[in-house]
C-alpha cells in the first residue's frame, strides 16, 4: 500500500495541471509527401537535377520509418510499440500512416528511425511492413534495405544509365541506421485527444540522398548496396530528407 | 542438468485428428510419431528455440514438403533437397559447388544441414543471421532456385494440397512468407545430429568406447585441430583462412563485412558426419579426407589473412593421419542419416 501513495499523488498533480483525462488513448496520422527539391515526386517521367547538377529520373523510392517516439514538453516520452512502416512512393496508400493507442496529450517532439532497428533485422521471419515480400530485405546478407532509390541518369555509367541506391547495413563502420528528430512548435503541438486525431504532414525530399554532407556525382557513384558508399548517402539523408511542414490538429 | 532442458513438443489428441484429415495426402510424418526437438545431453542451450515458432507435427510436415518441393524453383527442377541430400548429411555428395536451375553452377559447396539451431550465422560467409530467413537466400539466388518469395507464395496458394497443409499447420488459410519460413525452420531445426559413436562415448552410453586407433586420433585431434573445430559441434563458428590459396578466388567473409581483414575467410565447417559430406572446403576442392588432411600437413599457403594457428601448417605423419581419420569417422551419425523422419516421402 505504501508504494501506491506516490502514484496517487502524481496523478492527482497532473490532473490539476492538465485538463486531459489521464489514461485515455487516441491516435494520429502522418502523411509523407514525397518531393524532389521542392517539386512533387513523379515516378518514371519527370527529370530532376541533383545538387551536383546531374539530371536524373526516379523509378523507385521506398523507405522504412520505425520506432516512432513522441515527447512532451515536460520531457516525458512515449515510444509507439511495433511501429514499423514502409513508405512507397508508388503506392499512395503507403504514404499515409496511422498510429493508434497513443496516450492523449500535447507532444512537442517526434523522432523515428530511418530504417529498421538492429534487433529486428535479425529476428527471423516477419510480416507486414517487414515482410521480405516487399523487396526490402537482403537475402544474402541479412538485413533490411532502409532506403531504396532506383532510377536513371545520363551521367551514370552503369548499364542502362541506371541509378541503384540501396541503403542499408548495420555493422560498424558501415552502419546506416539513422535517427531523425524534430521539435514541434510549442504553439501548435501535436494535440492528441480522444475526439481528435491530428495529422502531421512531412515533406520528404528524395534529392536529400545526394547532398548535405557529400554531393553525389552520378558519374562516380551510381550503385551502392551497403558499405562505405551507403554510409555517405545515409549521412546525407539523416538530416535533409524529412521536414515537418505542418500539423492539422 | 542438460537433460532437463529437453524440449519435447507433446501433441495430444490433435495428431490423431490431423491424420484422419490428411489420410489421402502424402503423409510426411508417421502417424504414430510425435515430432520433438531434443537437445543431446552433451550439447549446450541452442541459439534458436521454438518459443515463437511452436513445433507441431503438421508444421514440421509442411516444412518438410516445402524442403523437397522442386516446383518452387524457376524451372521447377531444384528443391532445397536437391543440394542438401540426407545420405550426405544434407550436403551435396560429389558436387564441388551447388548446381541450381538450368544447371547453373554456383560459387560454393553446399554445407551440410544439422544442428542449425545452435548456429548464429549461416552460409560459408555468415551473411544470414537467423535460421528462419536462411532459405530466402537459396530461393532468390540466380544460380540456385532463381525465384522470389512472392512467386513462391502465389504457387503455393494455387496448388493443392498446400492451402490445406497451411491450415492444419497454422490454423489459417493465409499463406505468407512468414509461415513458409517458420515451417521450414521447424523442419530444419529438428534436424539434430548428436548420436554418433563419439557422442555415445562422451555420454558413456551403451558401453561405447573408442578403439585404440580412434582414441589416438581423438588425442591428436584435441592437440592440433580442436582450437578451430571445437567440441561438441566441431566448429567454433569463427571465420578463418586456412591457406588454401595464396590469393583466394572467393572474397569469403569480406563480402559481408566489407573488411579487408576478412578477405578469403570462411566459417570453420563442422566435422560431424564428415565421412559423408565430401567434397570438402568452401569450393569443394578436396574429394577425400586424405587430401584435406594433406593440405594441413604440407599444403597451407601463406595467404594474406592466414590464420596464425596455421602458420606452420599441421605436420602429420602417415600414422597420425590414419588415426585422425579413424576418429573423424566416429563423428558419423548413422541414425541421423537414415532417419526416415527427414526423408523425402
Amino acid at each position: 500500500m505504501a508504494c501506491l501513495c506516490p502514484i496517487i499523488l502524481l496523478s492527482s498533480c497532473k490532473k490539476s495541471n492538465d485538463d486531459i483525462a489521464p489514461d485515455t488513448k487516441s491516435g494520429f496520422t502522418i502523411e509523407f509527401e514525397n518531393q524532389v527539391s521542392g517539386s512533387p515526386l513523379t515516378l518514371n517521367t519527370v527529370t530532376y537535377k541533383n545538387a551536383n547538377g546531374d539530371d536524373f529520373k526516379i523509378n523507385v523510392f521506398k523507405y522504412y520509418i520505425s520506432n516512432i517516439k513522441l515527447s512532451k514538453a515536460d520531457g516525458s516520452t512515449y515510444a509507439i510499440p511495433e511501429s514499423y512502416f514502409l513508405i512507397d512512393a508508388s503506392k499512395s496508400e503507403l504514404t499515409n500512416i496511422s498510429l493508434k493507442d497513443v496516450p492523449t496529450g500535447d507532444y512537442t517532439k517526434i523522432e523515428y528511425t530511418i530504417g529498421v532497428d538492429y534487433a529486428r533485422n535479425f529476428a527471423g521471419a516477419q510480416t507486414g511492413a517487414l515482410d521480405p515480400v516487399n523487396g526490402m530485405f537482403w537475402t544474402w546478407n541479412s538485413g533490411y534495405i532502409f532506403v531504396k532509390l532506383e532510377g536513371t541518369s545520363p551521367q551514370s555509367k552503369a548499364t542502362g544509365n541506371a541509378l541503384t541506391f540501396h541503403i542499408g547495413g548495420l555493422v560498424d563502420p558501415n552502419n546506416t541506421i539513422r535517427t531523425f528528430a524534430t521539435d514541434i512548435n510549442a504553439a501548435n503541438p501535436l494535440r492528441i485527444r480522444t475526439d481528435k486525431k491530428p495529422n502531421m504532414h512531412f515533406i520528404v525530399n528524395a534529392a536529400a540522398l545526394f547532398t548535405g554532407k557529400t554531393n553525389i556525382s552520378f558519374g562516380t557513384l551510381n550503385f551502392t548496396m551497403g558499405g562505405a558508399n551507403s554510409v555517405l548517402v545515409a549521412d546525407n539523408y539523416a538530416n535533409g530528407m524529412f521536414r515537418l511542414d505542418h500539423i492539422h490538429n | 542438468m542438460l537433460r532437463k532442458l529437453y524440449v519435447i513438443a507433446i501433441l495430444g489428441m490433435g495428431i490423431a485428428m490431423m491424420y484422419a484429415c490428411s489420410k489421402n495426402q502424402e503423409d510426411e510424418v508417421p502417424a504414430n510419431l510425435n515430432v520433438a526437438f531434443k537437445i543431446p545431453a552433451n550439447f549446450p542451450v541452442p541459439a534458436y528455440n521454438f518459443d515463437e515458432n511452436k513445433l507441431t507435427n503438421p508444421g514440421f510436415a509442411l516444412g518438410k514438403k516445402l524442403f523437397y518441393e522442386a516446383r518452387l524453383s524457376a524451372d521447377k527442377s531444384i528443391s532445397c533437397g536437391s543440394c542438401h541430400q540426407q545420405f550426405a548429411a544434407f550436403a551435396n555428395l560429389d558436387h564441388k559447388v551447388s548446381h541450381g536451375v538450368a544447371n547453373c553452377q554456383g560459387k560454393r559447396n553446399a554445407p551440410p544441414l544439422f544442428n542449425l539451431v545452435w548456429q548464429k550465422a549461416f552460409f560459408w560467409d555468415g551473411g544470414v543471421k537467423n535460421l528462419e530467413t536462411s532459405p530466402l537466400n537459396a530461393i532468390a539466388d540466380t544460380c540456385e532456385m532463381r525465384t522470389d518469395i512472392a512467386t513462391v507464395i502465389a504457387f503455393l496458394k494455387s496448388t493443392a494440397p498446400y492451402p490445406d497443409l497451411f491450415k492444419s499447420a497454422f490454423g489459417t488459410e493465409e499463406i505468407n512468407s512468414q509461415l513458409i519460413l517458420k515451417s521450414l525452420a521447424q523442419f530444419m531445426g529438428v534436424m539434430v545430429s548428436g548420436n554418433a559413436k563419439y557422442d555415445q562415448v562422451m555420454r558413456k552410453e551403451n558401453a561405447a568406447a573408442f578403439t585404440s586407433s580412434e582414441l589416438a586420433g581423438y588425442n591428436l585431434f584435441k592437440a592440433r585441430c580442436v582450437s578451430c573445430h571445437a567440441e561438441p559441434f566441431f566448429t567454433d563458428f569463427s571465420y578463418r583462412s586456412n591457406g588454401l590459396d595464396l590469393q583466394s578466388a572467393d572474397e569469403g567473409r569480406s563480402h559481408i563485412t566489407g573488411s579487408a581483414t576478412d578477405f578469403g575467410k570462411f566459417r570453420v565447417p563442422t566435422l560431424r558426419n564428415i565421412e559423408y559430406t565430401s567434397p570438402y572446403m568452401h569450393d569443394g576442392r578436396f574429394y577425400s579426407l586424405d587430401e584435406a588432411l594433406e593440405h594441413y600437413n604440407t599444403g597451407v599457403k601463406p595467404a594474406a589473412n592466414l590464420d596464425p594457428l596455421l602458420k606452420n601448417g599441421i605436420p602429420l605423419s602417415t600414422l597420425e593421419k590414419e588415426q585422425i581419420k579413424a576418429f573423424l569417422k566416429t563423428l558419423t551419425d548413422h541414425e541421423f542419416i537414415k532417419n526416415t523422419l527427414f526423408s523425402e516421402s
